[in-house]
Order: C-alpha cells, then sequence, then structure tokens
C-alpha cells in the first residue's frame, strides 16, 4: 500500500508540472502577447516598457526556469491582469468551483445511486418510467441543461440566474450571505449534476442486478433475510466496486461540464479565471489555473482509487487483493 | 449495434449535405422590421400550409403582433421580401432561425464528421501499430493515450484553441484548426480498444498463416486485422460525434469556435444572448434542442444491445 501510494504522489506531482509547464509555455508561443491585447492604444514604445515593467521580454527559458523555480516553493508569480498573486486568485475562484462541483456530486449521488438501486431490483411502470427519465436526463449535457435552465428560471422567477451571490459589493452577515448563496447554487449544480445522476443511475442499475443474481445473495434470503435486507446489505456492497470506478473517471467530467457552466450561469470559478487568463495571455495566471486543475484531478483519482480499494473487504483486511 | 451506428452516421451526413438547401432562407439573410420576431404556428388553408405574418408592436421592446386577416404561403412556394416566415422565429440581427438551424447543421455536424473521421483513423494506426508492435512502442503510445485520457477534454480543447491567434480568423482556417484539435483529443478512445483488439488477434491462426505466406506487417494490418476493428470503430465514432459536436458548440459559445457571422450551433447559442434575451426570445435556443436530439439518439443507439440481451 505504501509503495503504491508513494508510485501515485509520484504520478500527481508529474501531472501537476507537466500540465502547468506545458500551459506556461503554449501561452509563451501563441501569438500575441499580454502587452500586445491589454495595450492595444499603446505606443510601440510604451508596449515594450510595459513587458520590459512585467518581465515579459526574457527569453523563453529563462522565464520558464524561474516560474518553476517559484511555482516548486509555491510561489505562482503574479498575474498580470488581476496585478495580484496568482496562489490567492486561484485559491479563492478554486473554492468557488469547489463549491459547485461538490454540491454537484451529493446531488448526482443522492439522486442518482437510489434510483439505481430501485431499477435494478424493481419491474414494473415505476422502472420504465424512471430509466426513460434517465435515458433523457443522460442526454442532456451541461451546457444544454444550463442554457435550459436558465431558461426556466428566467422565465418563472424561482432562482437567482446568473453569479454566486447577487449582493455584489455588499456587506452581509455570514448568515445572509451564505442564504443567498444557497440560493444561488442550485441552478449550475444541476446542470452539472443532471447527466452525473443519470449516469449514476444506469451503473448502479446494472451493477446490483448482476450482484442479486449471485448466489449468496439467493442464500441470504434463503436464510430468511427480508428482501430489502438483502439487497441492501448483501447485494449492494457487492455493487459498489463498479459505480465508484465512475467516480474516479467524474472528476475529468465534472471539470470540464463546470467550466461550461460556469460561463452560461457566470459561476465566478476556476474555468472562468483560466478562460480570461487565456484571452489575455496572461501566463503566469494560466499556469496557475492549470497547476490547480491538475492538483484537483489527481486529487479526485486518487481519493476514488483508496475509496475502491477499501469497499474491497479483501484490501480492507489488508490480505492481497 | 454496428449496422444501426452506420445507419445513423449515414443518416447524419446526408443531413448535413442536404439541410442548407432545404432552407427557405440564406444563412445570412437580416429583415430588419422583424428583430426576434417569434415562430409563426403553420395551418392549412385549402391543402396548402399558410401562417398569419406578424407585424411590429413594439420597435423598442420587439414585440409583435398576429395579423389574423391576412395569411402567407409558405416560402418555399413563394417568398415574398416584405412578409418573410419564421416557422422557428427570427433571432437577434432578424435571421431565420430554422434557415440559419438548417446551414448550421452543415457546419457543426461536418466540422464533427471531419474530426471523428480524422480520430478514428488516427487512433485506428496508433492502436494497431501499438497493438501489433508491442514492447516499447506500444508502452509509449499507450501511456500518451492513457495521459490524454485523463486530463478533462475541455480544458485541453481551451488550451490548445487559445494557444492559437485569438484574432477573428477566417471560416476554413478555423474549420481545420478546430478539427486538428479535436483529433488530437479523440484518437486515445479509439486507440485503446484497436490496440486490445489488434494485440487479441496478434497471435491468432490466421494471423499467422497470413505471415507464414509472407505477408508484411502493413498487409496483415491492413487486409487481416483492421477489418476486425470495424465494429469498433463504428461504435466509437457514433460516440465522438456528438461529443465533438457539443464540442463546437461550447468553442463557439464562448467565442473561441467559428466567427459570428457563420451559422454554427454554437454560433446560434452564444448569439441567443442573456438570461432576459433567452427568457424572452426561447426560440433562439433551437440549436440546443437539436444537440440534444442528435446525444439522446445517440445514448439510445448505445444501449440497444444491453437491452436486448436481458
Amino acid at each position: 500500500m505504501g509503495r503504491y501510494l508513494l508510485r501515485r504522489l509520484g504520478f500527481a506531482i508529474l501531472l501537476v508540472i507537466g500540465v502547468s509547464s506545458a500551459a506556461l509555455l503554449l501561452t509563451r508561443i501563441a501569438p500575441g502577447d499580454f502587452a500586445e491585447i491589454q495595450g492595444i492604444d499603446l505606443s510601440a514604445d510604451e508596449r515594450q516598457e510595459l513587458r520590459r515593467s512585467l518581465g515579459l521580454d526574457r527569453s523563453l527559458v529563462s522565464q520558464y526556469l524561474s516560474w518553476l523555480g517559484g511555482a516548486v516553493r509555491f510561489d505562482f508569480g503574479r498575474s498580470l491582469l488581476y496585478s495580484r498573486p496568482v496562489s490567492a486568485l486561484v485559491g479563492e475562484r478554486a473554492l468557488n468551483t469547489a463549491v459547485l462541483a461538490i454540491f454537484a456530486l451529493i446531488a448526482a449521488t443522492l439522486i442518482g445511486i437510489p434510483l439505481g438501486i430501485y431499477t435494478g431490483t424493481r419491474t414494473g411502470v415505476v422502472r420504465s418510467i424512471v430509466r426513460a427519465i434517465s435515458s433523457i436526463g443522460i442526454s442532456i449535457p451541461p451546457l444544454i441543461g444550463s442554457l435550459a435552465l436558465v431558461f426556466v428560471a428566467a422565465r418563472t422567477g424561482w432562482l437567482p440566474v446568473g453569479g454566486m451571490t447577487s449582493s455584489a459589493g455588499t456587506e452581509l452577515t455570514w448568515a445572509a450571505w451564505f442564504a443567498d448563496l444557497a440560493r444561488h447554487v442550485p441552478l449550475p449544480a444541476l446542470a452539472l449534476a443532471i447527466p452525473l445522476a443519470a449516469t449514476l443511475e444506469r451503473l448502479q442499475s446494472e451493477a446490483i442486478a448482476s450482484a442479486s443474481r449471485e448466489p449468496f445473495v439467493a442464500a441470504s434470503r434463503a436464510r430468511g433475510v427480508d428482501r430489502p435486507r438483502s439487497i441492501l446489505h448483501h447485494a449492494w456492497p457487492v455493487s459498489l466496486r463498479p459505480v465508484l470506478g465512475l467516480y474516479g473517471v467524474t472528476i475529468g467530467t465534472l471539470f470540464s461540464g463546470s467550466f461550461v457552466v460556469e460561463v452560461v450561469t457566470s459561476w465566478p470559478g476556476l474555468g472562468r479565471l483560466m478562460f480570461d487568463a487565456l484571452k489575455a495571455r496572461d501566463l503566469f495566471l494560466v499556469a496557475g489555473c492549470a497547476a490547480t486543475g491538475a492538483f484537483f484531478l489527481a486529487a479526485g483519482t486518487l481519493v476514488a482509487d483508496l475509496l475502491l480499494a477499501y469497499s474491497d473487504p479483501r484490501v480492507r483486511s489488508g490480505e492481497a487483493a | 449495434m454496428t449496422r444501426r451506428a452506420g445507419l445513423f452516421l449515414t443518416g447524419l451526413t446526408l443531413l448535413a449535405l442536404i439541410a442548407p438547401g432545404l432552407a427557405p432562407y440564406d444563412a445570412g439573410e437580416s429583415f430588419q422590421n422583424f428583430l426576434h420576431a417569434p415562430p409563426m404556428r403553420p395551418h392549412f388553408d385549402g391543402l396548402s400550409p399558410v401562417v398569419h405574418p406578424v407585424v411590429l408592436a413594439d420597435r423598442l421592446e420587439q414585440r409583435f403582433a398576429t395579423d389574423r386577416s391576412r395569411t402567407i404561403r409558405m416560402p418555399w412556394v413563394e417568398r415574398d421580401p416584405a412578409a418573410p416566415v419564421f416557422l422557428l422565429g427570427a433571432d437577434d440581427f432578424g435571421r431565420d432561425v430554422l434557415s440559419r438551424l438548417l446551414f448550421g447543421a452543415r457546419a457543426s455536424i461536418g466540422l464533427a464528421m471531419v474530426a471523428t473521421f480524422g480520430a478514428v483513423l488516427i487512433g485506428a494506426l496508433a492502436g494497431a501499430w501499438a497493438g501489433y508492435r508491442g514492447g516499447w512502442v506500444d508502452d509509449v503510445i499507450m501511456r500518451v493515450a492513457d495521459f490524454v485520457l485523463v486530463l478533462p477534454v475541455i480544458y485541453v480543447v481551451l488550451v490548445l484553441r487559445a494557444a492559437l491567434p485569438l484574432t477573428p480568423l477566417p471560416v476554413s482556417t478555423v474549420f481545420l484548426l478546430v478539427s486538428v484539435i479535436f483529433v488530437l483529443v479523440g484518437w486515445p478512445f479509439v486507440a485503446k480498444g484497436v490496440r486490445a483488439i489488434v494485440a487479441a488477434e496478434r497471435s491468432r491462426e490466421y494471423v499467422q498463416a497470413a505471415q507464414s505466406l509472407g505477408a508484411g506487417p502493413v498487409r496483415i494490418l491492413a487486409v487481416h486485422l483492421l477489418p476486425a476493428c470495424g465494429g469498433h470503430l463504428l461504435v466509437q465514432a457514433t460516440l465522438l460525434l456528438p461529443a465533438f459536436i457539443l464540442a463546437e458548440a461550447t468553442l463557439s459559445y464562448i467565442g473561441l469556435g467559428f466567427p459570428d457571422p457563420v451559422a454554427s450551433w454554437g454560433t446560434m447559442l452564444a448569439g441567443a444572448g442573456n438570461y432576459n434575451a433567452i427568457a424572452r426570445f426561447p426560440w433562439t435556443l433551437a440549436p440546443a434542442v437539436a444537440i440534444f436530439a442528435i446525444v439522446l439518439s445517440t445514448n439510445l443507439l448505445a444501449s440497444q444491445p444491453a437491452q436486448n440481451r436481458d
């Protein structure tokens, strides 16, 4: 287990450094730089001066090495666009994205898993209806879902549309801020959660159906265990393996989806920050966002793998799986 | 699944090819007095379908009133520039949403088709080479594929696209660049399966027979092994296509895809505008329905064999 963790940690570090370096270098060699894009109305001399003051006139190699030297000490430089340290900026926005992703993940789990257990173990009209709904849900990608939800919300006024809170710039008490946030979360979180919940339902349904056919489930019924208990205590734990496997893949999907949702609903998350940074050729901010994204990706996959391993009693009890 | 997938892909290709021909108006034709005109409901006058025209009631608020005293014939039959027919409404420039949807099908499906073809081709070649050669070639190709698969696709597309000029580019350049980017992120999905199939088939008797008859690796791959992957390639193509259509929509929505006047489903969604505009003129979201329909049919197609097995 120790060696496995060490290898995963090594992979995570490589992923973070590789992805952020690639993002930085790509942004650096891309046509047009920060001074050119931000300083449209500057003269050529003024632009050169701006470049010098921001350190953009250095060579690619020296720029990259000094960034890398800082990055390994968790100093990701300053954003050119916002004139703030990248780490502070990215930290705030990453938190916003995490709030969105976590709510979506919880909602999808709470909707998808119970429905999957239901459709996998029952027959009848309700099952067919749930399956039909999930067929539709799985076909609503976040872009389409968020546009549709924005339409519904703007038409009915049930939920506020756009942003994370409606009171930009005003001071709020913690309770009021939280209540405001709670009203803004459901729409983007739902747009992310719908296809995910449907996918979970599908997978859980198939997994528990095949687990229910195992002899030990029949044996538990023969011993006099009632049906709900035999499903939940005997079949379900065994069916968890493929379902937990999906969570590892989900982190990447959530990230991709949250970018789209953030753009459509003006959620101030990491995706929008990176998008703005890319457009402004703010290379340190791009690299910082990429590093954070890669970190979350590696961490998410690791947690999912650990959960997967833990769900297997042979691993839990120290036997070789 | 493979036969249905083949039919589905052929159908979509035909749709992309003939759709612009069915459009009643040109994609860029704008009617200044009909900005955000609502959809007109067709009804029958005798045997020919007709609609009631709408007239501007309030130019500032873009409100329209239906003139029930008059009827106009369908634009395919008779075109009157003063009384255009908007079966799916008009957008913010007074352009016919139906026509743009049909022209957009060519851009969106066409781009996705080209990218899918490229990704399947590259993925098949890379996967076949990896599976046939084994050893370090296999290791390198599959490591790269796994790495690409771990990354969130949209971000890779976004960063690669942003590394290219952000100023508006000619349509053909965008088409080419975006398809190349899609191929770069799409090929690993194909390569993994092809590699597995080729690696498993490589040691089968018919391959050994071909080898002993003196067939070279190229011939064995092209004639004997790749046909074994046909079903897999078709299934992957069916899965990649809607993903690429969606990716184009996303890129164009954020302004990094097709440039503005071009009709694609993404640029149309981008033109749907802010929350108020979406609430008042929901017909501008028509491309979202089209994308949903394509994704839904793909999913129903993919889940078909599973149901048959039960």
